[in-house]
């Protein structure tokens, strides 16, 4: 991207199976540039934003179907990347388990500028104390005694989802497929699986204590005991840390689906994009619909002014539904046909602002600071 | 007696820009070979080899005109002056 964009600006970071895209828009987000794509050939299956510590960092993990995986990084919005020359996600030869990709990136806290977190496959917690050159496994779920248990969904075996508690820097919830919800409560010590009340529809044991195949999590950092979950098969939401988890697929037409959407301001309002099984993994009755809660989930609204509603065979998967922070808030998704859809005004009305991509397997959205 | 190991395009970049790495011998095994590339150029070996130091699968190593997993893998016995070549499996999507 020659030109960076200014304070204010939106942006939209498009990871797909075939290299990564940066979208960038004014605040209007009326008209959008593409610029890509950034690792032609290589699969991008997380990427991130990070505007703490006075920087503008691009964070990208890409995966090489040769020459395996790492996470390279851009403070140029594009223009150059770090290589690096060492893979810097490596289990320890002792471990037994080799990298196969990185499936999220997550900053952390504003007070902790330099501190992010990575989820990969096989599953586990990677944690980088220096902006994200460097990375090393969270001991507490590299050796837990669950993990010989632990068995790969459809995707692989990954660990893709990372809640941090915004009210306590100790506690903080992953998600991983198939697994579950697990939690610690010091600072990853220890994790302890926390899935009462999800069903493993694939199982025998619909309930067990862990093993599910869980989706995606997400929470508002004003409240951050009330989770959100979106399960293989079953909507959910916990109002005690993920201790007890209550039904609320309220009028979903399907309640199988993958991504999940906290709103930036409203720790109400989540969104959620329906599949119509989990054999078929495509919009029910081909009509694309983004599902808003704006009641914690007691009901749901479709959501479909300037989506297709005929022979929209399309498929999101768990990690291309995102938000930017303006307000009214940008919600943005792509899908496997290589489309990204926008919304200026919280999901009320949606625009296709780039078709034609390939397969996405991941949307970022961020405002420049 | 020196062994030369002849890199693809995409791995150019971690060899200083060069297709071609000598290295000084003998060596027994491709494992023993690789192992000096590693001391050398670890940015390469990252990509060829797991962190279990096994070949990643979908890359093909060649001494002379035969692979190694037709013979005897990384153990597999290299002849002085042998050349290995690296090459990524003619597969993707």
């Amino acid at each position: 991207m020659p030109n960076s964009p200014p304070p204010g600006s939106t942006l939209v970071l498009v990871g797909t199976s075939k290299g990564a895209f940066i979208l960038s828009s004014d605040r209007s987000r009326k008209k959008w540039r593409v610029d890509g794509p950034h690792f032609p050939g290589e699969s991008v299956y997380a990427l991130a934003y990070d505007d703490r510590g006075g920087r503008h960092r691009t964070l990208a993990a890409t995966r090489s179907f040769h020459f395996g995986s790492t996470i390279r990084l851009s403070d140029d919005f594009g223009s150059s990347w770090t290589g690096p020359e060492r893979q810097n996600i490596r289990f320890p030869e002792s471990s037994g388990l080799s990298l196969v990709q990185v499936w999220q990136i997550l900053p952390g806290p504003r007070n902790e500028p330099d501190l992010l977190w990575a989820g990969v496959e096989p599953s586990c917690l990677f944690e980088s104390r220096d902006a994200g050159e460097n990375w090393s496994p969270v001991k507490g779920l590299l050796e837990h005694e669950h993990r010989k248990q632990w068995t790969p969904g459809g995707g692989g075996m990954c660990l893709h989802t990372i809640v941090p508690d915004a009210a306590n820097p100790r506690r903080m919830i992953v998600a991983m497929s198939t697994g579950g919800v697990y939690r610690t409560d010091d600072a990853g010590e220890h994790w302890r699986p926390r899935n009462v009340g999800v069903r493993a529809q694939f199982l025998p044991n619909k309930y067990p204590e862990f093993g599910q195949c869980v989706h995606k999590v997400v929470s508002h950092p004003a409240r951050p005991e009330r989770l959100f979950l979106q399960n293989h098969w079953g909507l959910y939401r916990s109002d005690d840390s993920g201790d007890t988890w209550q039904d609320v697929a309220n009028g979903v037409p399907s309640d199988f689906g993958f991504c999940m959407q906290m709103h930036p301001h409203d720790p109400e309002t989540v969104y959620i994009v329906p599949m119509q099984s989990d054999e078929f993994r495509c919009a029910p009755e081909a009509k694309l619909r983004v599902y808003r809660t704006r009641n914690a989930g007691s009901s749901w609204e479709p959501l479909t002014k300037g989506l297709p509603q005929e022979g929209a065979f399309e498929t999101v998967v768990r990690d291309a539904l995102s938000a930017d922070s303006h307000d009214p808030a940008g919600i943005y998704f792509g899908t496997r046909n290589g489309k990204v859809f926008a919304s200026a005004n919280d999901g009320d009305e949606w625009s296709l602002i780039v078709d034609g991509l390939p397969s996405v397997c991941c949307v970022k959205a961020a405002t420049v600071s | 007696m020196a062994v030369s190991i002849v890199l693809p395009r995409a791995l150019f970049q971690y060899a200083k820009g060069s297709n071609t790495v000598v290295l000084d011998g003998p060596f027994a095994t491709v494992e023993d070979a690789l192992d000096e590339l590693a001391e050398r150029l670890p940015a390469v070996t990252d990509r060829l080899l797991t962190e279990q130091g096994e070949l990643r699968p979908h890359v093909n190593v060649f001494v002379g005109e035969e692979s190694v997993r037709f013979l005897e893998g990384l153990a597999t016995k290299i002849p002085d002056g042998a050349t290995i070549t690296i090459v990524p499996a003619v597969s993707g999507g």
